[in-house]
């Protein structure tokens, strides 16, 4: 299959791996910030693969991980709601709340829709104008432009019963949280890739100069992962803290213009809370001011729902690179994709999730 | 001024308690699945039951063994890509009949129907469903009509049930898998989950694939008279992936894939691509994995080959020993991952 067998290519896979294996000479500390790239390692086999001396730590860049408890029961609250068509991507519906997750809301009678496009939810509201259609709008960069898309056309047509329940995340501000916790331990990063493919990159040198990090923006196939960690290794080693592109077949400087143009039509930077981790300034989109009568929250009156967070596994650390999922005690036992502690657990593509699937021994 | 963010306490949330409703993952086949019966339903009514859980129970009645089951079928939308509900419930019956080795004889079956049905849509599932029962050479022995109100259920659910004659001596069994065994998938994995996926979700993709919904106690015979079988299962819900993990538990045996071996067609790999599944998990209704003796794999495999639902087969892994279970997969590039059951509802990722 194009563009997926070239870069699964076991030869080309070997000749990158011998030549990390030849660059390394210590070991060194990276965080792939994205959870598809957490999965795609993993998935792969490919992190035992890679030299013993290169330590890979798994970022905070998985969309479901990272939208705060709160805003799920938030979504819960309003799902509950006989008049509400809630619609969300699929992956969200099984995470937990502080008691329940939007399954079980759904088995119970609340109209909870899987939408594969927030599009779909706009065509909900034009069809059902006798119900709310609320849209759940998470995720990082990369799900923000078809969500903006959506808030413009709906403000467009009109549609006074479509809102949208908003908890988006930006990457330049986490990465820069996490470089000034006084426990890092993160040498380099593997910049998202789809991220990068509408951000473009131009955010990243003055984190890169700033913390004396090297940026490696960074695919998702086994041969596009390598070459991340290869053009990182190297820089790790000659002393150099620059941003470079190894996923130049998607990613620009400049990134995708109509796409941020969109964003911020609709979008704000804001602070936003992360699930575990807090308020990080201006680490969240949030609807401007002229879309404020499609903010579910405030249609809602949920905002007032605040959810306290009980210290019960270590995902703090995982994030950090301080412990692997293996490390944890409930990994595995109390703590199961079907029965998850954390969010972690939850998404394919959080860590402890991941790990559970591929790695469990 | 806001709170510095705080890694250090970093945490997870409440655990969410076990769900007191049912909910939609568990009729996926995967793992909520299996906690339903191991939890609520063995502990109830399992007394009477032998514990293989295998397709079908094997019975001795009489002195005639008898292999019975029954399942279900609700698929929507009634009518897919390379089949319907009616063919579903005949196949899917009638192969679980095959998978304990057993020649499937009747078959009774079920109608659930929401008022409003038209009869045309009636009578296209019912000519069907005597199209497959012929091919497979069944007689329908049996059958019983309900029909609820308008919201009762989503216009038609059909159940079948069916015996087998089970020739004696033949053990076929998730539970007979041995070191040394040679695995065969008989054909290209998740046709039927994306045939019926393109068609219920409106997800603007448009592929020429056919469900592979077809009976293979055919094939089944074949491949018994060409050699040694230890485990036959048909992959439904749950793919693949859930299909090896069970047998490796019941056999108490490490089972070891090669990753390029699996049969995919393009269609699947590419939508499952799009979409963030993994093949392994999408549902079959025309394949079967089977466990055969390491000596008589090359004839059993040539063997299905000349059968239409047997011509891509191909030798996929091995059971490499006994011990604690676990199916392990080589990867194409060369690494090694585990392979879990689906865990619950399969799910379209996020970006």
């Amino acid at each position: 299959m194009k563009y997926i067998d070239e870069y699964r290519d076991p030869v080309k896979v070997k000749a990158l791996l011998d030549e990390i294996a030849a660059t390394i000479t210590r070991p060194w500390v990276l965080m792939e910030i994205c959870g598809g790239q957490t999965y795609a390692f993993l998935h792969h086999g490919l992190d035992d693969m890679l030299p013993k001396e290169l330590e890979l730590v798994h970022g905070p860049g998985c969309p479901v991980c990272v939208t705060p408890l709160e805003q799920i029961d938030r979504a819960i609250a309003i799902a509950n709601r006989p008049d509400v068509i809630f619609t969300s991507y699929g992956d969200m519906l099984r995470v937990p709340g502080s008691s329940v997750n939007l399954f079980a809301i759904r088995a119970k009678g609340g109209d909870v829709r899987v939408v594969y496009s927030p599009l779909e939810a706009v065509e909900l509201a034009a069809n059902n104008p006798d119900r709310q259609v609320v849209f759940f709008a998470i995720g990082f960069e990369t799900t923000a432009p078809p969500n903006a898309m959506a808030v413009l056309q709906a403000s467009q047509r009109g549609l006074k019963n479509f809102s949208v329940l908003v908890s988006h995340v930006r990457v330049p501000p986490a990465m820069e949280a996490l470089l000034a916790s006084k426990t890092n331990r993160v040498q380099a990063f593997l910049a998202a890739g789809h991220v990068c493919a509408v951000m473009g990159y131009h955010e990243y040198p003055v984190i890169a100069e700033k913390y004396h990090i090297p940026v490696v923006v960074t695919g998702f196939e086994p041969v596009d992962l390598l070459r991340g960690v290869l053009a990182a290794a190297r820089q790790l080693e000659a002393g150099k803290a620059v941003v470079e592109n190894a996923y130049e077949r998607t990613v620009t400087f400049n990134g995708n213009q109509p796409a941020q143009q969109t964003i911020q039509t609709v979008f704000m930077p804001v602070d936003r809370k992360w699930r575990g981790i807090g308020i990080i300034p201006m680490s969240g989109w949030g609807l401007r001011p002229e879309f404020a009568q499609l903010d579910a929250e405030t249609r809602f009156a949920v905002g007032e729902i605040v959810t306290q967070e009980s210290p019960l596994c270590i995902a703090g650390e995982i994030l950090q690179g301080l412990k692997k999922p293996l490390q944890c005690s409930a990994y595995g036992k109390q703590c199961t994709p079907q029965t998850p502690l954390g969010a972690p657990m939850v998404s394919a593509e959080g860590a402890c999730a991941a790990y559970y699937r591929y790695h469990r021994n | 001024m806001t709170e510095e963010p705080d890694f250090e306490g970093y945490t997870c949330p409440v655990p969410v308690q076990r769900s007191d409703t049912v909910v939609l993952g568990h009729g996926s086949g995967g793992r909520l699945s299996h906690d339903l019966v191991d939890r609520l339903f063995l502990p109830e009514l399992g007394q009477a039951a032998p514990r293989a859980l295998d397709d079908s129970a094997v019975l001795t009645i009489g002195g005639q063994r008898l292999a019975l089951t029954t399942d279900s079928h609700v698929v929507a939308p009634l009518f897919f890509p390379g089949g319907d509900i009616g063919r579903l419930a005949v196949c899917g019956t009638v192969n679980d009949l095959a998978m304990v080795g057993a020649t499937p004889v009747a078959l009774t079956c079920g109608f659930i129907i929401e008022e409003g049905l038209s009869f045309e849509i009636l009578q296209r599932v019912v000519q069907s469903m005597r199209e497959a029962a012929a091919e497979a050479g069944v007689f329908i022995a049996a059958g019983d009509t309900k029909v609820v109100q308008k919201g009762g259920a989503d216009k038609l659910f059909i159940n079948t049930s069916g015996v087998g004659c089970v020739p004696d001596g033949l053990y076929i069994s998730g539970m007979n898998a041995k070191p040394g065994d040679v695995i065969i998938v008989s054909g290209t994995i998740g046709d039927h989950g994306i045939a019926v996926l393109s068609e219920r979700e409106g997800l603007g993709f448009e592929t020429d694939l056919q469900s592979d919904v077809a009976p293979l106690n055919h094939l089944v015979c074949e491949m018994l008279a060409a050699g040694e079988l230890h485990v036959l299962r048909d992959p439904t819900r749950g793919g693949l992936g859930t299909t090896l993990v069970e047998i490796s538990g019941q056999s108490n045996v490490i089972v070891e894939l090669q990753e390029w071996a699996i049969p995919v067609k393009l269609q699947v790999r590419a939508a499952c691509e799009m979409l963030g599944f993994d093949s392994l998990y999408v549902a079959n209704e025309g394949k079967l994995v089977a466990f055969v003796a390491e000596k008589d794999a090359d004839k059993i495999l040539a063997e299905m080959r000349k059968n239409k639902y047997g011509r891509d087969a191909a030798v996929i892994g091995k059971v490499t020993r006994s011990g604690n279970p676990q199916v392990r997969l080589k990867t194409a590039i060369g690494g090694t991952r585990l392979v879990d059951m689906l865990p619950g509802e399969m799910l379209p990722r996020i970006c």
